[in-house]
């Protein structure tokens, strides 16, 4: 399976996760999103380093279990609606989307990097799931699909960090599973309180923070 | 060295114990502060004695190996005041701020931090345990100035303390950075000939000058100062106005240490700053109410004394003349010890006074002489001394200043030493009549309210550290040639060259002692004779035989002062409110007067508000929306991902 498959695939799901008007959905997405991210480094025939193979484990688990997972119980927990709630329609969120992704081709274009790697799509894709996690973020009201949008901006980060995954593997791996992790738990620490302190996950209401 | 570090460990370690214990943990503090005051005094007296120089070398290497702290006369000149000042303030504030008190724990323990970083600092040389100690002040004193936060005086006060600490700071990276660059290394050491007179020489003078001068409260950078110290309970106030603020002199010093051809200029710049803000500080002294804000101005008065000598010393070091070397700088540095044991002396008693009677108000006491005679007494003495006069402490420094401005008026053909002289006489003057004032105020007179009539003499636990450092400021006064030797060994690691002239040979020292016993003895006399006839009871004031006197017919502080302050109301603008008398039968009519702060209050003040109302048009970026925020993010990514492709 050629790398530039798999991220093809990846680029397909930020598109779909953008449009999607279920929470549920949208983890299912970023699950399956986070799958195939890790089964990337395998596609890029780096198999035969037997840490690699250990972290395409240890991504595969943590994206595709034990965040979904945590994502759920949360679901559950907290009895969230499972309606998205956009501040910006699925319409347009999705014209916003290929805006990104046609920018991130431009941009991967021009932009100075170091060149060598056979994967053409790799930064552009990195790019644009950056983008998509961002418009998650921006646009999405509850705090779950923030967390979502968070996830998806951290896989961006990730492809972009398989550009250097050979030069220095261990660094980008443990640094961007830590970070995710933090992001998670942060995340949870906000829903839960915002919960407890208004009855109800939306991020609107941290407004009534403001000084 | 070991028994100095082992002396700073005591400090900074006194608050602790009282952490755990219920009761008595000022008594434990007090004891601690004492033993590592004994140990350091020890160990800088020996140096000043003659002693060898010690340094603490570490293998470190980020650290550099050479010189990271050393002990020589100048470090041991400001080791001392800083260890008496602080085994006093432990003392004092056994009961000035007792176990009752909820923050009283608190305030022990940045007590003792305070003094160790100041310990720490004044032997450091080299860049990173300097900054280590200043911060370590800086923040300190800052929670001290809070320790009554409730106040919104005291929060201010130390907001706005904060914020001048860390501009001084700031500036003092800039300096530390050039002097890296022109001597290779972060020991902070001697600089090559020629190197004062270069552009960047000039930088690294001025920024010690802003950095050092911040600390130091020389006077258009004193904005911090007159708040802080009334905020700050009195036993703190006294370590800040007798060894914190010196901590900004200890640089300048140690920059005029470091440069062996100061620019005539420079000379010439402290001095005016020095008469600056003596003349200045002393004039806003005389027209404040508080007590302790009184105080303080009389310590930016201080600091402008101490830059007269140094600005002299500096003089003679780039014209070279040893003589105003030895005399200006020996002035200045004996000045420095003189002054934090006035100053703390009076601060003392003035903590007492505020104690007793529950304000810092002058206004609102008077009469407190019978009640508080110790206190007084105390009071009395430090006036005394902090007015230059014979025979206490503060004449000698001073008189090594005018000796020096003196002489000077014999080498060069301009007679720009007038300037000093003429400054240091009309601020002697104008210290002694503001003493008049607030000496006559609180502790002459009948009571003005009804607490300073039933105040009461503090407890021995204030009186003794009272009664220290005046004694020390007697001593000094009385028998200065037990001071010359360590002046002489510490203005030789300051000036040129060891071969400067001794100061024994240029100030008739034994005849100093004299005069002041001589003057004593006249006192005593005269006391003797002049004593009133005995007779039975207490009698209040003599009013001139007015039958039916009242407290309001005191002069009161104001009323006293009037004659100066408006004299002076050209550099004062006092304001005043209200106290119109119209028609033949008049009404009772409201009062007051007060004099604002030429910088806080006329100039950082207004400058900072319209600052603030500025900012506050931006508050429209801050929605309180998180979606706002993460969109600020993306803009900013999008725009830098655009601009390093454009």
């Amino acid at each position: 399976m050629s790398p530039d498959f798999l991220i093809a695939l990846i680029l397909l799901s930020n598109f779909t996760l953008v449009a999607t008007s279920r929470v549920n959905k949208a983890i299912q997405i970023a699950v399956i999103q986070g799958v195939l991210l890790g089964l990337i480094p395998l596609a890029m025939g780096l198999g035969r380093h037997p840490h690699i193979l250990f972290m395409v484990a240890a991504a595969i688990t943590v994206k595709g279990w034990l965040i979904p997972f945590l994502l759920r119980r949360a679901i559950k927990e907290v009895q969230i609606h499972r309606e998205v709630d956009p501040y910006i329609g699925y319409t347009v969120s999705l014209m916003l989307c290929a805006l990104g992704t046609g920018l991130s081709l431009i941009l991967a274009h021009v932009l100075p990097l170091k060149g060598g790697t056979q994967v053409i799509l790799l930064v552009p894709a990195a790019l644009a799931t950056l983008f998509t996690g961002f418009l998650m973020l921006v646009s999405r009201r509850k705090a779950l699909t923030q967390v979502v949008g968070y996830l998806i901006l951290e896989n961006g980060i990730y492809l972009f960090g398989l550009l250097l995954v050979e030069d220095m593997p261990m660094l980008v791996e443990t640094g961007i599973l830590l970070d995710l992790f933090v992001g998670v738990f942060v995340m949870g620490i906000v829903i839960n309180h915002i919960r407890t302190a208004f009855d109800s996950t939306d991020t609107r209401h941290l407004a009534e923070l403001k000084d | 060295m070991r028994l100095y570090f082992l002396a700073i460990l005591l400090v900074m370690g006194s608050g602790v114990p009282g952490l755990f214990l219920r009761r008595r943990g000022g008594d434990v503090a007090a004891a601690l502060m004492g033993l590592g005051a004994v140990l350091g005094l020890t160990a800088a007296i020996r140096v000043l004695a003659g002693g060898p120089v010690a340094t603490l070398v570490l293998p470190a290497a980020p650290l550099a190996t050479a010189g990271l702290l050393t002990l020589d006369p100048i470090a041991a000149c400001f080791a001392i005041p800083v260890f008496l000042l602080s085994a006093c303030a432990a003392s004092y504030g056994i009961s000035y701020w007792d176990d009752h008190q909820e923050n009283a724990r608190t305030l022990r323990l940045v007590l003792g931090l305070l003094a160790g970083s100041l310990a720490f600092l004044v032997v450091s040389t080299h860049a990173l345990p300097f900054l280590l100690g200043w911060e370590g002040m800086a923040l300190s004193a800052f929670v001290l100035v809070m320790t009554e936060d409730r106040l919104p005086e005291a929060r201010r006060a130390g907001w706005i303390y904060l914020v001048c600490t860390h501009t001084g700071t700031l500036a003092l990276f800039g300096a530390f950075a050039i002097l890296y660059s022109a001597s290779g290394h972060w020991v902070l050491s001697g600089l090559p000939r020629g190197f004062a007179a270069t552009s960047q020489g000039t930088m690294l003078f001025v920024l010690c000058l802003f950095g050092f001068g911040l600390k130091a409260g020389v006077m258009p950078l004193h904005l911090w100062l007159p708040s802080t110290h009334a905020a700050a309970p009195s036993h703190v106030s006294a370590m800040m106005s007798g060894v914190m603020i010196k901590m900004g002199i200890l640089g300048l010093v140690r920059l005029l240490s470091w440069i062996p051809d100061p620019p005539f200029w420079w000379g010439a710049v402290l001095m005016g700053l020095g008469a600056l803000s003596g003349i200045l500080g002393v004039a806003f002294a005389l027209g404040q109410h508080d007590l302790k804000r009184l105080l303080a101005y009389h310590s930016i008065e201080n600091i402008g004394i101490i830059l007269l000598g140094l600005g002299l010393g500096t003089l003679g070091k780039s014209t070279g003349h040893p003589v105003l070397q030895v005399l200006g700088f020996a002035g200045a540095l004996l000045h420095v010890l003189n002054h934090s044991l006035f100053k703390g002396l009076l601060f003392l008693a003035a903590g007492s006074v505020v104690h007793a009677v529950g304000t810092r108000n002058l206004e609102r006491m008077g009469g407190l002489g019978r009640r508080m005679p110790w206190t007084s007494a105390a009071f009395l003495t430090g006036s005394w001394a902090i007015s230059g006069l014979p025979p206490l402490n503060g004449f000698v420094s001073e008189w090594f200043i005018y000796l020096g401005a003196f002489r000077a008026l014999g080498f060069f053909r301009w007679p720009w030493s007038l300037v000093v002289l003429t400054a240091l006489a009309l601020i002697g003057a104008l210290a002694m009549a503001c003493f008049a004032k607030a000496y006559g105020a609180v502790f002459l007179g009948s009571p003005r309210t009804e607490a300073a009539g039933t105040a009461h003499e503090s407890p021995r636990s204030m009186l003794v550290p009272m009664g220290i450092l005046a004694a020390v400021c007697a001593i000094i006064g009385l028998a200065p040639m037990l001071v010359a030797p360590a002046l002489d060994r510490a203005v030789a690691t300051l000036g040129e060259s060891a071969g400067g002239p001794q100061l024994s040979l240029l100030v008739n020292l034994p005849g100093l002692t004299i005069l002041a016993l001589l003057m004593v003895g006249v006192a005593w006399l005269l006391w003797r004779w002049l004593k009133p006839v005995e007779q039975g009871g207490t009698l209040p004031t003599w009013d001139c035989g007015y039958a039916a006197s009242n407290p309001r017919m005191q002069y009161t502080a104001s009323s006293f002062a009037d004659g100066l302050v408006a004299g002076l109301d050209w550099v004062l603008w006092p304001r005043s409110l209200g106290g119109k008398v119209a028609g033949n039968f008049p009404v009772d009519r409201p009062f007051e007067s007060h004099v604002p702060d030429p910088v806080l209050d006329r100039l950082a003040d207004p400058v900072f508000r319209t600052l603030s109302l500025g900012a506050s048009l931006l508050r429209f970026l801050q929605s309180g929306q998180l979606h706002i925020y993460l969109l600020y993010v993306l803009l900013t990514l999008l725009a830098l991902l655009l601009w390093m492709v454009a």
